[in-house]
């Protein structure tokens, strides 16, 4: 049994990414091709030909149809074969499954598990990647770590100030405490670390040009299983929210991060980092997009050296868990249920359509 | 840093600290503070009840408990208090 939810929407890729080519991606186990249509939209299919499974991703698009690299099988759009070669006659057996999906936020969502079960609504909300008031770097690294480590990673900031000291780490990260929040209905885990007197990273000093100490807010929310979302605010110390209005004396950056599993033992890692100021300014996307790539490998060299340790360990190996951990243990908590619900749901499916 | 016992749940502490911001509005929202200047947490859970611990696992197990440990005679179907009050643990 995977060790992912099923019956829920994962980031598949950038609208960017999806152009005039096939793009392949492996998503929670399933090898999947995508391709948008003449019209806009966003495809995706089985990435194996049923003849002999040549890759479609490694295939040709023609006419909104991709033709088989391999013998030219043809499938259209909803996956069914349209063409092959020298025949008349095409077995109607001859289709690819095809997967649902949604373009929300500049991201392009992909409903695993049951495609009957698909529900727009569900998919978690970015709005700030869309926006003209944000200017948005972002990137994608793929993981050789399993889903889990890169949840607990983003769910533990004051781990920012060891592996990631002179980038985003200062030593209030990992000293002040947090407080942490679990929507059981939601499957929402927020943790918040406000500090009130904190050194400014290089990473925010240089792109707001904030000298001295900062009042510095990270909120995190984690919308199991995919979107993270960490509403950081920087603000020169002393400079609080007003009571009303527009909080126009701090600076917002939205880091966001789409969590996909795609095997056991990979991930892949979407990263966004959003920003409401100096919005045009080439000097500060540049760095923003520079140092966020440094701090993204930084994870990613970490996480697939753990990978690499648990794969190793002996069954029932005990960790130790204290107090900077609530907010990981919760998201662990709620990803157990999920899992679970995603079996049942699959198993009752399953229970119904057998004879 | 201070020992986990010097601060544990021998001495129980009242949850005296104001009421956390709350950040998540569902209706069944568990919240977790770190108390500051100890190494205690406070579990707040959505149905009034609030409980100290030093062991986050602990804490969790103590909330997830609900209703069966600190919920008296509710169920599952309960509707949390609107103002939940805080107590000694
Ligand atoms: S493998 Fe695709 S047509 Fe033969
Ligand atoms: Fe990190």
């Amino acid at each position: 049994m995977p060790s992912w939810p099923v019956n829920q929407w994962y980031v598949a890729a950038y609208s960017e990414e999806i152009g005039d080519g096939l793009l392949g991606r492996t998503i929670c186990g399933e090898p999947l091709v995508f391709y948008r249509t003449g019209e806009g939209e966003v495809v995706a299919l089985a990435d194996r030909c049923v003849h002999r499974r040549y890759p479609l991703s490694l295939s040709h698009l023609k006419d909104d149809q991709i033709v088989c690299g391999y013998h030219g099988f043809t499938y259209d759009k909803t996956g069914a074969c349209v063409a092959a070669p020298a025949q008349k006659r095409i077995p109607r057996t001859a289709r690819v499954p095809a997967w649902t999906v949604r373009e929300q936020d500049s991201l392009v969502w992909v409903w695993i598990g049951d495609q009957e079960l698909a529900d727009e609504a569900l998919i978690p909300r970015a709005p700030w990647l869309d926006s003209p008031d944000y200017t948005v770097v972002r990137g994608m690294e793929p993981l050789k770590a399993r889903y889990s480590l890169l949840v607990d990673n983003l769910m533990d900031l004051s781990h920012e100030t060891y592996l990631h000291g002179g980038y985003i780490g200062t030593p209030e990260v990992a000293e002040t405490p947090i407080t942490t929040e679990v929507d059981e209905d939601a499957n929402v885990v927020y943790v918040s670390r406000h500090m009130d007197d904190a050194e400014c990273p290089p990473f925010y000093s240089k792109s707001t040009g904030i000298d001295g100490r900062i009042t510095r807010w990270q909120d995190v929310e984690y919308h199991a299983p995919c979107l993270y979302l960490l509403h950081s605010r920087i603000a020169p110390a002393g400079v609080l929210p007003p009571e009303e209005g527009p909080d126009d004396k701090a600076f917002h950056v939205e880091v966001t991060y789409g969590i996909t599993p795609s095997t056991e033992h990979e991930t892949l890692d979407f990263w966004m980092v959003s920003r409401d100021f100096a919005l045009d300014d080439e000097e500060v996307t540049e760095f923003l997009a520079t140092n966020n790539h440094t701090v993204v490998m930084q994870d990613v060299v970490a996480l697939d050296l753990l990978e690499k340790v648990v794969e190793g360990e002996k069954e029932n190996y005990q960790e130790l868990s204290i107090n900077i951990d609530t907010g990981a243990l919760a998201a662990r908590r709620i990803l157990t249920k999920l899992v679970a619900q995603g079996e049942e749901r699959t198993a009752a499916a399953k229970a119904v359509t057998a004879p | 840093m201070s020992s986990p016992n010097q601060a544990g749940p021998a001495a129980p502490m009242r949850a005296d600290l104001p009421a956390p911001t709350k950040m998540l509005k569902g209706r069944t929202v568990y919240r977790v503070v770190w108390k500051l200047n100890t190494d205690v947490l406070v579990g707040y859970c959505w149905c009034g009840t609030a409980h100290e611990d030093t062991d986050p696992i602990a804490l969790w197990e103590w909330l997830l408990a609900h209703p069966d440990t600190h919920g008296g005679g509710r169920t599952d179907s309960a509707v949390p208090d609107p103002e939940p009050e805080l107590v000694d643990a």
